[in-house]
């Protein structure tokens, strides 16, 4: 309402005050702000009035006393000497890395899911259906209680644990699985993967430029893959093949060697990642029916190759579709990791949950939380509005 | 849509505006104890769910010792132990519920240490039960004493006094450990028996509890005999509120003092005629004591022959009387060596 | 090109392959090259695997009725334990002799849901079903009148908490989400700042945080003295929560209203909140309706999260009727019953929210 007024200037019609929309709109917002500012001031002179009463301690003072409790896994060294600040660290990583791990994971399960949906073989598709409309439909809560369950309570202890692969175990104590020993020979592969991508890169737009110019067109596909694959493998080759791995062995009460996720991690990743999962492989068959059938109609009469048809005319369009609730969905995957709390995976949650029962700081606690999310969420957010601001169809 | 007018959907929010705010409880502000007499029940917070100490029946009726001070002091109060309204709360849950008044005493397991006097605005009541920390092991294991546990997974709930202990207990012994921590004791409990952990660690009087009820077959479970830690479990009552804090010291020494007289539910009304001057001081029958404390004088004898002696409720609960069978330990009554001792009633 | 005059014989081709019957069929949809008979070949070998473990194990070894945990061990399934604490699970601490009211309780709710459900129900009419239906589910969890005993909230659990919990969310969630929707639209910029400030605050923090606000700081943030319910501050944060994501589904609608509609409107002379009533509100809302539902489903999920705060919901009867020592140890069981529960429910909901979609886009479709 406010600035339709703005242009007429001072003409004689100009509206008495009370009904000039200029006016009444900086009136309407100066009474919705007093109102929402009220409110909070009730808010805040409430809570400081209770806490003054009861004597209760403000403050983020406790973050650097001795947290004094031990934390289960942490990527970081941790020790209970080390503070609550500290403390919170450990949970934030736990968080960043289960939730990572989860969205590459969840995107993987979810792709595979959608084209399989999309698939003309019929079992294929019904099978990916009944997975969907299984997952979809339960709660996530209560999934992650049920791939806990089964991995604590009827998993066998470690000296019976199952062997699903060679030097794979699965026990109430967790996964455990083998990993390369340590080797300068992995710098290298890196190294030469590194060298692959910026390699790969570079040729792609000399063979865009070629054939722009002559029409010539060059076998990127598998330019790129010689590269990103071969060269890592050569370097592999070159240093001498090291591939002495530490498998797990049963050592006393438990498996030592190797690596262990811990029941509770591998539930918590299982649990986002197939859940996850469903909803993104709807969005992948959403984001391909979307594109008309008219475009890939195009494309075959044009003489595109199925494959090419899917990579240049329909791909393109579907991720337009795709990516805005991809990226909402990356974002719900995060905030749900926060479900750890119930299961026991020392996530960020979790570790001020404990923080607060310890120190009694329930305020400061929530607001690190919050404060975390928020700054995880509108990162996400804030990219994701610019890029739908890109793609969103312009109108006058 | 269109057909609803501003009318009835402004009726449909004042409706809804109603239900929502007649269902907010806008007690008075002030002394705790004219709330409860107000209220005609007493707010109390419980645990959701520990053997012996507040357990619910699948009919949502509580029992145990924690449960048993709140009808001990409802019928001290009220004169009727049925009139508690009992509030599970999670551990994280506790503090502020009795910060904020929800209820009006925190009877809930819960360890007195100065951190949380101090700085919690909160004051703690005499001590119901004397505990410490122990250790329980699967006796396949062949684990004698706490010292052998260096590097094994251990069960612990979060955000107690227990999970501190078990960490100071390990660090000045120079050993390493895996905790598994979940909130719900049910939920570490059954992590505990599934194997999950090797040793699972609580207060001993928990421990022996859940050997009783949870274990597959309890004799293949042992508690070690270290106790790492002094666990005094008390009630708690917000700071502020001395005479509110007065009445549930009281109502607890006299429990304690119940016991030491030789008073007990089934004899509390012969007790009435005894010539004893503390027994006729405490039971009412010279009055004064009641009224020092803003209470009836027959405050005593209710809880007494309406709830019993501190005795009769340890042993109902979890004592000789109970699955549990815990020993008086340092429980018992100061005159026969252990710890419980009432203030004189006079 | 071969010369159309001359005269040579084509080689008679193989018959084109059956396209009905049971074979074609099979060799249309299973068998169409090779890649797609590895992958049936494949999955059949996968269903042969799986299948008759888990129908063994809930079917032929499963133990039906049995006195106690203990006799119920075996190699199967034991459907005694859900037999014996189905009424727990269902509805939790309710008193046993008064189980009627809450299973009339879920009964009202679906009735209520499948009214709903038909389109020619909506209107004026149906708000009132449902508003008496919401009295009649109060009343009968309340009790106190009519002759009911009285039944404390802490004692309301299981399924009528789940229900209560989401379908009030959802009500009063959606007049919050409307205004705020609104107001993220609106010229105003300090009342739009405020408006987007909410929705993206509790948008983009988990439910948990926010049951946390509700049940640890909500007490602080009251006058001294004054206490609510543990019950209604969960449902104070359920209906906060709702109304963000609720005004970001009525947003959707917003926005795809052409700006012609507001311009005729305007043209007309009439003033925001009746141009806003009368054009585009209806137009927005009907237009939302399925993400709606989606949104109750997610709602009805989340439900779930109260067991973090000590409710009993469904899930949480559940996870304590595990712990009696007597029927120990039959958690799958309790989870697939649980599970099969909310299945049926979203299940039912999001087929027909697809269905509404379906309708809607009938005109827009080629």
């Amino acid at each position: 309402m406010a600035g339709e007024g703005a242009s007429l200037g001072a003409t004689p019609s100009r509206p008495a005050p009370w009904r000039d929309p200029k006016i009444r709109g900086i009136a309407y917002q100066v009474a919705f702000v007093a109102i929402v500012v009220g409110f909070a001031a009730f808010v805040v002179h409430n809570t400081l009035v209770n806490i003054g009463r009861q004597n209760i301690a403000l403050g983020f003072g406790f973050l650097h006393r001795e947290a004094a409790f031990g934390i289960g896994e942490s990527l970081i060294d941790y020790s209970p000497a080390d503070t609550y600040a500290r403390a919170f660290l450990v949970g934030l990583v736990n968080t960043l890395h289960v939730a990572a791990l989860g969205v590459v994971l969840a995107t993987i399960l979810g792709t595979l899911m959608g084209l399989a949906r999309l698939s003309s073989n019929w079992l294929v598709g019904k099978l990916a259906q009944i997975y969907v409309e299984t997952f979809r439909n339960i709660p996530l809560a209560l999934q992650l209680f049920f791939w806990w369950g089964l991995l604590t309570k009827l998993a066998p202890g470690p000296r019976q644990a199952w062997q699903i692969l060679p030097d794979v175990f699965v026990s109430n104590r967790g996964i455990s699985f083998p990993v390369p020993v340590a080797s300068p020979a992995y710098k290298w592969v890196a190294l030469a993967f590194v060298v692959g991508v910026v390699l790969t890169v570079a040729m792609r737009r000399w063979a865009r430029r070629r054939q722009m110019a002559t029409g010539v067109q060059f076998p990127a596909g598998w330019a790129a893959l010689g590269l990103l694959a071969g060269l890592p493998a050569l370097a592999f080759v070159a240093s001498g093949v090291p591939l002495a791995l530490d498998a797990p062995a049963l050592k006393g009460f438990n498996f030592s060697g190797g690596s262990t996720m811990s029941p509770e991690f591998a539930a918590l990743l299982l649990g986002l990642v197939v859940y996850t999962g469903t909803f993104i492989a709807e969005i992948v068959r959403a984001g391909i029916l979307a594109v008309s059938w008219g475009q890939s109609e195009a494309a075959l009469a044009l003489g595109l190759k199925s494959g090419q048809r899917m990579r240049l005319v329909v791909l393109p369009q579907a991720l337009r579709v795709i990516i805005p609730p991809m990226t909402s969905q990356y974002l719900n995957l995060t905030k749900n990791s926060s479900l750890a709390v119930i299961i026991g995976f020392p996530d960020l949650v979790s570790i001020a949950n404990t923080t607060i029962n310890q120190t009694g700081q329930a305020i400061e606690g929530i607001a690190m939380i919050m404060a975390v999310y928020l700054v995880i969420s509108l990162t996400i957010s804030l990219a994701m509005n610019l890029y739908n601001r890109t793609v969103a169809l312009v109108e006058r | 849509m269109r057909t609803f007018s501003m009318k009835f959907w402004s009726i449909l929010a004042a409706a809804a505006m109603i239900a929502v705010f007649g269902a907010l409880n806008s007690a008075q502000a002030g002394p705790t104890l004219d709330k409860v007499k107000q209220a005609g029940s007493l707010s109390c917070g419980v645990s959701t769910g520990i053997a012996g100490f507040s357990q619910p029946d699948s009919q949502g009726n509580f029992s145990g010792i924690d449960v048993d001070v709140c009808r001990a002091l409802a019928a001290a109060v009220l004169g009727d132990p049925g009139k508690v309204k009992f509030v599970p709360l999670t551990a994280q849950q506790r503090f502020t519920a009795l910060q904020s008044g929800e209820v009006d005493i925190l009877s809930r397991n819960t360890t007195w240490t100065l951190q949380r006097d101090a700085e919690l605005g909160i004051n703690f009541g005499p001590v119901v039960y004397y505990d410490g920390q122990g250790f329980m092991v699967a006796a396949k294991l062949g684990v004698k004493s706490a010292k052998e546990l260096n590097g094994a997974t251990i069960c612990v709930q979060p955000g107690t006094t227990t999970e501190l202990n078990l960490a100071d207990y390990f660090r000045a012994n120079k050993m390493e450990y895996k905790p598994v921590v979940i909130e719900k004791l049910d939920e570490v409990v059954a992590a505990f028996f599934g194997g999950r952990c090797d040793v699972f660690t609580t207060d001993r009087s928990q421990l022996a509890a859940v050997r009783v009820s949870r274990a597959p077959s309890p004799g293949d479970y042992m508690i070690l005999p270290e106790v790492i830690s002094k666990e005094p479990l008390a009630p708690a009552v917000r700071q502020g509120d001395d005479q509110w804090h007065d009445i549930v010291d009281w109502t607890i020494f006299a429990l304690i003092q119940a016991e030491e007289s030789g008073i007990t539910k089934a004899n509390v009304d012969d007790m009435m005629k005894s010539d004893d001057p503390n027994i006729k001081r405490m039971l009412g029958v010279t009055p004064g004591m009641g009224k020092l404390l803003g209470l009836e004088e027959n405050w005593a004898y209710n809880e007494i022959k309406l709830v019993g002696n501190y005795g009769e409720i340890f042993d109902r609960n979890i004592g000789a009387g109970s699955p549990l069978k815990l020993e008086r330990g340092l429980n018992a009554l100061w005159k026969n060596g252990g710890l419980q001792y009432a203030m004189p009633i006079r | 090109m071969a010369d159309i005059a001359q005269d040579i014989p084509i080689a008679a081709q193989a018959p084109p392959a059956r396209t009905t019957g049971v074979l074609g069929w099979l060799r249309a949809n299973l068998f169409n090259g090779v890649f797609n008979s590895i992958l049936t070949l494949l999955c059949l070998a996968l269903l042969a695997f799986a299948i008759p473990p888990v129908i063994r194990w809930a079917l032929i070894d499963a133990i039906w009725s049995a006195p106690s945990g203990q006799q119920c061990h075996g190699a199967g399934a034991c459907w005694a334990f859900i037999a014996e604490k189905a009424r727990f699970i269902l509805f939790g601490f309710f008193p046993a002799g008064e189980t009627w009211r809450p299973a009339t309780v879920v009964g009202i709710f679906l009735v209520m849901i499948l009214i709903a459900c038909n389109r020619r129900s909506w209107g004026r009419r149906l708000a009132v079903v449902w508003v008496v239906g919401l009295l009649a589910v109060f009343a009968l969890m309340r009790g106190g009148a009519l002759g009911l005993t009285p039944v404390e909230t802490a004692m309301w659990s299981g399924l009528p908490l789940t229900l209560i919990l989401a379908v009030v969310a959802m009500l009063l969630g959606f007049p919050l989400g409307v205004l705020l929707a609104l107001g993220r639209r609106s010229r105003l910029p300090a009342v739009r700042a405020i408006c987007i400030g909410y929705i993206e605050l509790v948008r983009g923090v988990p439910l948990i945080t926010v049951l946390f606000m509700a049940s640890l700081m909500l007490p602080l943030f009251l006058p001294s003295g004054m206490t609510v319910d543990k019950l209604i501050r969960a449902q104070v944060a359920f209906i906060l929560f709702a109304g963000a994501y609720l005004a970001e589904v009525v947003r959707g609608g917003l926005q795809a209203i052409p700006k012609g509609q507001t311009e005729a409107a305007d043209t007309l002379g009439l003033s925001y909140w009746q141009r806003t009533r009368l054009i585009v509100l209806p137009q927005a809302l009907t237009m939302v309706i399925p993400p709606l539902v989606n949104t109750f489903i997610g709602m009805f999920k989340d439900t779930s999260l109260v067991l973090i705060i000590s409710l009993f919901d469904l899930l949480s009867c559940a996870e304590t009727a595990l712990t009696d020592a007597n029927w120990p140890g039959f958690y799958i069981e309790a989870y697939v019953f649980v599970g099969l529960i909310y299945w049926s429910f979203c299940f039912f909901m999001s087929r027909y929210s697809q269905v509404l979609e379906r309708e809607f886009n009938r005109g827009k479709r080629r």
